[in-house]
């Protein structure tokens, strides 16, 4: 198992618009287990930003504790992170957002962080629709502490110990649907065609977009009988279709046939398009997508892909006409009303 | 009923109300309170209300004072009293020689009769009855009508009343009118059938300078604005509520950008007190002035980000308006019980810095100042006020601003530093050997500057470690911090009597009025006592060489368990028998008569001459 991360790169590597190559958005190397489903959304989160094009010090990474908040640390090593609290990620991202509107905000937790200790400000995160991505490195367990079941193992569902889990699980995409989370997706860290796009679509909204990547633990609940393992994920996949995502800047190229596929163009003028695998799915609808997820569901098939999006999602900013300038960028002249103003408060006090 | 004696006195009396929650009593006894300040004298109005919207027993206590006394003082010279619910048990608290006014449009039970105090009848009901039609205006009037006879009754000036109702209509002048009848309905009422004034009653002075009249929660919200706070997350709790809501009210008026008509600042009501201080550490990590205000259950809430804040050292500012505890505790009353679990709040070893205003103004200062400290010091600071400042209108100095003021941001680098240094850059590297470190704002520099902020232990840039001496070195460091602090913080407030003394008392937050005024008597009976009010903690040197230098210290506190003399004890290694606890926990605001008799019993023991316990009650001393 290696514990030295190689600083050596090819020389020609490719660069961005921004003349940074990969290198410059790796971060240490990863301490999780060898074949940890997080580090390949790790390397999907790198990838994407890279080809978005991001300065990676205009990116802060969001955690809470557990396996998947310590992942923050294993990419962007060049942009600010925050490994906070228990399930706290969502309040400590809401006010580092409110702080500077003009960073891109990466959440990331795990399903223990979220549908167990978090669940509360997850909710209220989603309802906020604080400007942000929350990434769910969801694999049915809590790793830290060798294996637990968490609050989303599915009913039956066998971790390493054996032991089926009696209690439902909670689905945090159809969740995050009935809180009116403005994008939802979900998705497997075994599928990086699928999983890049649609973190640059979650990096591009405006608002909360969160993506549920079931990402098997390997040490814990890959075994036979988990519906976390990848050979259950893999079996029982399907997706909503393939997703491209355009920037403003590229034209598009592609062409579906009508009705099999929907575009979607967000405030920036990048351009969403879902080729569709199943014409019942309408992106603007979450009736659609919770009706669709339950009835994958019940064919014990696990649907990933794009589900849901707004596009004319009002982020918090929005919602509290709050200042287009950073507020952590005002002055004592814009901030401080001054000794006279003072004066006249004192009267109307007397 | 009228008895023999009555109390006799001009310009010193506590008068109380006893009203019905939610019947609009409070603006009209507000009123009242405003109005003795109008007339230039001392008052301290004290509201003693239920956890509850409507219906249940609420009382307005306020003292006037010629002396200038503004700590509760104890004992009701009048009670006014229009909640028939609370009627037996407010007849019992007039002291003897009192005055009794109620509502007599309906027959009194005889039973509650007293023949030391004297009752006065006013018809409140039936006046409204005839007068008015709506429900609603009979009883709202009905409150403007007792002011209106007490006005007759006490001598407050007509004018002065009929000039705060101007104030308090000014924009809804067809409102006036109609108040200004009703108040001269109660004083013709009264002084037709009574006779005006009674032998107590208000003269105009010329006591107070340019004192204003606020509450302390207000002023921090101001305090917050002046300071530069951006953003607060909260969540609704009393008695904090009205900081986060004052801070909202100035906002509206002071910090909307010309420009483009929008918020120089965020409010997020958050889902609890967990994520509203977590909302106060991301803004302040992320480089704006945030802060929070909450009460003793937010503070257990709060604990676990306390420590975060503390360890991975963000800038955190808390006001803590304190109530009677533990759990629920008494809502709405008030207490200095926090003090341990906010210097200590989170597991391991884990120390805040407290600081504790005393008046509106010093609520205003503090707050301002409590960015400056948080920022300079990368750490909480946790101001410990409490339900009697925070919402009562209390008398202060009034508020100033020096404009030439700039904040102090504390060390932060800048892209220009970080570029033009040859080292790395070390999140926890102690630079100037004050154990505070240098921090960076997120998104400042394409390659430099960047750190992993975590709750987890690290070396001194930023990198996970488990390395015992590494994790030592760094709590070490945030030792050496917490004594740089001590010269950061404010400074103790240290008053030595003409001949000095050996005896001292420590004092503060709300305990201080009552302390001074205590102090004043004790001085009088011939017992002269020096003081010493703490600001913060830690605690500096002046506070030891004070307890040092005093042969008996009392230290005067609102809670059960002398939880600030634990922390002196604690924290500059004081024998406890050198520390004599003086305790009011009852929710009540503490009296100088209570601190007077504490002191004067302690002493009494220690076989010191016998002194007089009461003279703050006694009010023929006051002629």
């Amino acid at each position: 198992m290696s514990y030295l991360k190689p600083s050596f790169r090819h020389p020609d590597l490719p660069v961005n618009d921004l003349g940074y190559t990969k290198k410059n958005y790796e971060g240490a190397i990863s301490t999780l287990c060898a074949g940890c489903g997080h580090d390949s959304i790790s390397s999907a989160i790198t990838q994407a930003i890279f080809e978005l094009s991001i300065a990676p010090h205009n990116i802060a990474k969001m955690s809470g504790i557990g396996c998947s908040s310590k992942t923050p640390t294993y990419f962007l090593g060049n942009s600010h992170g925050f490994n906070s609290v228990h399930g706290r990620m969502p309040s400590v991202a809401t006010g580092a957002n409110m702080a500077n509107r003009d960073m891109i905000y990466v959440g990331v937790s795990g399903d223990g962080d979220t549908a167990s200790i978090g669940m509360g400000q997850f909710t209220h995160a989603v309802r906020r629709n604080v400007n942000m991505m929350y990434i769910v490195e969801n694999n049915g367990c809590y790793g830290l502490t060798k294996g637990q079941d968490s609050a989303t193992s599915d009913v039956g569902s066998k971790s390493k110990k054996g032991d089926p889990n009696p209690f439902e699980p909670i689905d945090l995409a159809s969740i995050a649907l009935q809180l009116g989370a403005t994008f939802v997706a979900r998705s497997f860290s075994g599928d990086k065609e699928q999983l890049i796009p649609l973190i640059k679509a979650a990096i591009a909204h405006q608002g909360f977009a969160f993506i549920d990547v079931v990402s098997p633990c390997v040490t814990f609940n890959n075994n036979p009988g988990s519906t976390k393992g990848y050979e259950y994920v893999r079996d029982h996949l399907a997706a909503t279709g393939t997703v491209d995502f355009v920037p403003m800047k590229d034209e598009i190229t592609t062409s579906y046939e009508a009705g099999t596929s929907q575009e979607v163009t967000l405030h920036d003028g990048s351009v969403v398009h879902l080729h569709k695998a199943d014409s019942r799915l309408d992106i603007h609808s979450r009736r659609s997508a919770l009706a669709l997820i339950k009835d994958y569901k019940a064919n014990d098939q696990l649907l990933t892909g794009l589900l849901y999006m707004d596009p004319d999602s009002q982020e918090l900013h929005e919602t509290i006409q709050s200042s287009n300038k950073p507020l952590r960028a005002l002055t004592e002249l814009d901030l401080c009303p001054g000794n006279k103003v003072l004066t006249s408060i004192n009267a109307s006090l007397r | 009923m009228t008895a023999t004696n009555t109390i006799t006195s001009v310009n010193d009396l506590v008068i109380k109300f006893a009203n019905v929650n939610g019947s609009g009593s409070a603006s009209a006894n507000n009123m009242f309170a405003k109005a003795v300040f109008r007339m230039g004298l001392s008052v301290s109005p004290k509201n003693i209300f239920p956890s509850n919207i409507q219906g249940l027993p609420t009382w307005y206590e306020v003292r006037v004072s010629d002396k200038g006394y503004i700590g509760r003082r104890g004992g009701i010279d009048i009670m006014v009293c229009v909640n028939p619910q609370s009627m037996a048990k407010d007849i019992q608290e007039v002291s003897p020689g009192g005055f009794f006014i109620y509502d007599n449009t309906k027959p009194m039970d005889l039973r509650l009769l007293r023949n030391d105090i004297t009752f006065i009848g006013l018809p409140l009901m039936r006046i409204c009855l005839d007068e008015y039609n709506d429900d609603r205006q009979r009883q709202l009037f009905k409150n403007v009508i007792y002011v209106g006879a007490l006005a007759a009754l006490i001598n407050i000036e007509f004018d002065v009343l009929t000039g705060l109702i101007a104030d308090q209509f000014e924009g809804k002048e067809k409102l006036i009118a109609p108040n200004i009848h009703a108040m001269e309905l109660g004083f013709q009422y009264a002084q037709k059938h009574y006779q005006c004034p009674l032998s107590i009653s208000l003269q105009r002075r010329d006591n107070l300078g340019d004192k204003i009249l606020m509450d302390g929660n207000t002023a921090c919200g101001l305090g917050a604005v002046y300071g530069g706070a951006t953003m607060a997350g909260w969540y609704p709790i009393t008695p904090s509520t009205s900081v986060v809501e004052g801070y909202e009210k100035y906002c509206k008026r002071l910090r909307i950008d010309p420009g483009t008509g929008k918020n120089n600042y965020a409010i997020i009501q958050a889902e609890d007190e967990l994520a509203a201080i977590g909302m106060v550490i991301g803004a302040s990590w992320n480089g704006a002035r945030a802060f929070t205000a909450t009460s003793g259950p937010g503070i257990s809430l709060m604990s676990e980000f306390l420590g975060l804040a503390y360890f991975a050292e963000i800038p955190t500012v808390l006001i803590d308006v304190q109530r009677a505890g533990p759990s629920t505790g008494m809502p709405t009353r008030t207490q200095q019980s926090d003090i341990t679990a906010c210097a200590y709040a989170s597991h391991g070893d884990t120390k805040h810095v407290l600081v504790f205003p005393s008046t509106p103004k010093e609520c205003f200062d503090m707050t301002a100042e409590a960015f400056d400290l948080a920022e300079q010091l990368q750490t909480p600071i946790i101001m410990l006020t409490d339900l009697d400042l925070g919402m009562n209108d209390t008398m202060s100095d009034p508020l100033d601003w020096d404009d030439s003021r700039q904040y102090k941001r504390g060390k932060v680098f800048t892209a220009e530093d970080l570029e033009s240094m040859s080292e790395r850059f070390g999140r926890y590297v102690d630079v100037d050997g004050d154990g505070i470190p240098y921090r960076t704002y997120p998104g400042t520099h394409p390659t430099k500057g960047s750190f992993f902020t975590r709750g987890t232990s690290r070396d001194e840039y930023a990198v996970y470690t488990e390395d015992g001496s590494e994790y030592e070195k760094n709590m070490q460091r945030l030792l050496k911090k917490w004594e740089t602090a001590k010269k950061y913080v404010p400074a103790p407030e240290i008053i030595i009597a003409e001949k000095g003394s050996s005896i001292g008392v420590l004092h503060f937050g709300t305990s201080t009025d009552a302390t001074m005024e205590a102090i004043d008597y004790l001085t009088r009976d011939g017992l002269a006592v020096d003081s010493c009010r703490i600001r913060a903690f830690p605690f500096n040197q002046e506070i030891e060489d004070f307890i040092d230098s005093h042969r008996t210290v009392f230290v005067v506190e609102q809670n059960r368990d002398a939880q600030m003399r634990s922390l002196l004890v604690n924290d500059c290694e004081i024998n406890p028998k050198h520390l004599i606890p003086v305790l009011n926990y009852d929710g009540m605001p503490i009296t100088a008569s209570f601190i007077q008799g504490k002191i004067v019993d302690y002493m009494d023991r220690a076989k010191v001459t016998p002194l007089r316990k009461d003279s703050a009650n006694d009010n023929t001393a006051n002629l």
